[in-house]
């Protein structure tokens, strides 16, 4: 079951993740995903091997939410989109082109975090390592920091 | 009081295997050498396909072998019986190899000769159409292997493999008059989910096909590892050179 390995990598990018917030430690409460279904990844299974896994680290008691995005595909020659029925056939009905361009079905993102900090009594969380919940959207990955 | 935080990440899921793929494509670019990623499920023929290639390339490059689908010591014995440096990597009970395995491939092959010496280096990947479509290694290029003993439907099974890859060779085909498989169909299911893959049919036991697979090396080693000089550079291709062997 590849899911563990997928697990494990993802623990990992979220460690990544935590070190933003030394010396504090996050408390986790909820991990966003967003799934394509063209991907190597049964959600079902990455919710198992997540509760197997988080147990006893730093992420122990959080929950991960999966949300799953569907095949979408682009005809090229005409412009329309189209779900491609997945295992069978892929070009598209309108010009039976192949599948060129993907709109939607490849993500495999972290696409957000909701957490906690501990109060620390004279060194409160500095101003640019938190985000509220009202103030979403920074992109850590494009290194937006401020 | 704990106030509650959210951080919107649009991060990759991989992410962590991500950076050390981009770390060990910063190598092979250092080092001026194309690395193919090659994946099929088990027993498409890859060790049989990199056998035969190596055999007739290797008077004109320098090549390399990370092999991490090493059911026996016969494999790498077969390979290196060629002059090839064969590095095992070792997977445990992986289904796929990851970048942090390489990695740590390379860093054994280092140990044996001088990565610059290298023209290609080898990824053989371990026997499976899932998950190693999705985690990069860092190479330059994938290939995916597909046998006409699989069966037609596969591409369109496995498709993210067959999406992903760079190049499927047909491999086997000279089983096809045995076989109630169209090759037209099993091409005609590739193109499906990825028009603009090349698509080469081979048989690495009779060898036909051969041909148009290392007119494809050659010429996507040419781009990728562009000569300054063509007729001088790297006067020596083969065999790399070897530091403790």
């Amino acid at each position: 079951m590849h899911e563990v390995d997928m697990t494990k990598c993802l623990l990992l990018s979220l460690q990544e993740w935590k070190q933003q917030h030394q010396p504090q430690v996050p408390s986790v409460e909820v991990v966003h995903l967003q799934v394509g279904d063209f991907t190597c990844v049964e959600p079902d299974a990455l919710v198992f091997t997540w509760g197997a896994l988080v147990n006893g680290t730093w992420l122990a008691g959080s929950e991960l939410r999966i949300e799953r995005t569907p095949l979408l595909a682009r005809c090229l020659p005409c412009g329309a989109s189209y779900s491609p029925s997945q295992g069978q056939a892929y070009r598209s009905p309108c010009c039976d082109h192949p599948m060129e361009e993907i709109l939607s079905g490849r993500e495999l993102r972290i696409r957000s975090i909701e957490y906690s900090l501990p109060e620390q009594g004279n060194s409160p969380p500095a101003a640019d390592s938190v985000v509220p919940r009202q103030s979403r959207g920074r992109d850590l990955v494009a290194g937006a920091r401020s | 009081m704990h106030m509650p935080l959210e951080d919107t990440l649009g991060l990759n899921l991989l992410a962590a295997n991500q950076h050390q793929a981009e770390h060990n494509h910063e190598h092979f670019d250092a080092w001026r050498l194309l690395c193919l990623n090659l994946m099929s499920s088990p027993g498409a023929g890859k060790t049989s396909l990199l056998e035969r290639s190596l055999a007739q390339l290797s008077n004109e490059f320098a090549m390399a072998v990370l092999e991490g689908d090493m059911t026996t010591q016969l494999d790498a014995e077969r390979l290196e019986a060629v002059g090839v440096p064969v590095v095992p990597i070792t997977t445990g009970r992986a289904c796929h190899l990851d970048a942090a395995m390489v990695s740590g491939g390379l860093k054994l092959l280092r140990q044996r000769l001088d990565p610059t010496s290298l023209d290609l280096l080898w990824v053989e990947n371990v026997g499976n159409l899932v998950c190693p479509a999705e985690f990069e290694v860092g190479e330059h290029k994938k290939v995916a292997l597909l046998s006409v003993t699989e069966g037609d439907d596969k591409p369109l099974k496995y498709p993210v493999m067959f999406r992903e890859a760079d190049c499927v060779l047909i491999t086997k085909i000279d089983l096809l008059p045995y076989l109630p498989v169209a090759v037209e169909r099993i091409e005609d299911h590739i193109r499906q989910v990825n028009p603009r893959c090349s698509v080469i049919r081979v048989s690495a036991s009779s060898g036909v096909g051969l041909d148009s697979w290392h007119a494809w090396l050659r010429a996507t080693h040419a781009a990728q590892c562009p000569s300054p000089v063509p007729a001088t550079a790297k006067p020596q291709p083969s065999p790399p050179t070897l530091v403790n062997a």
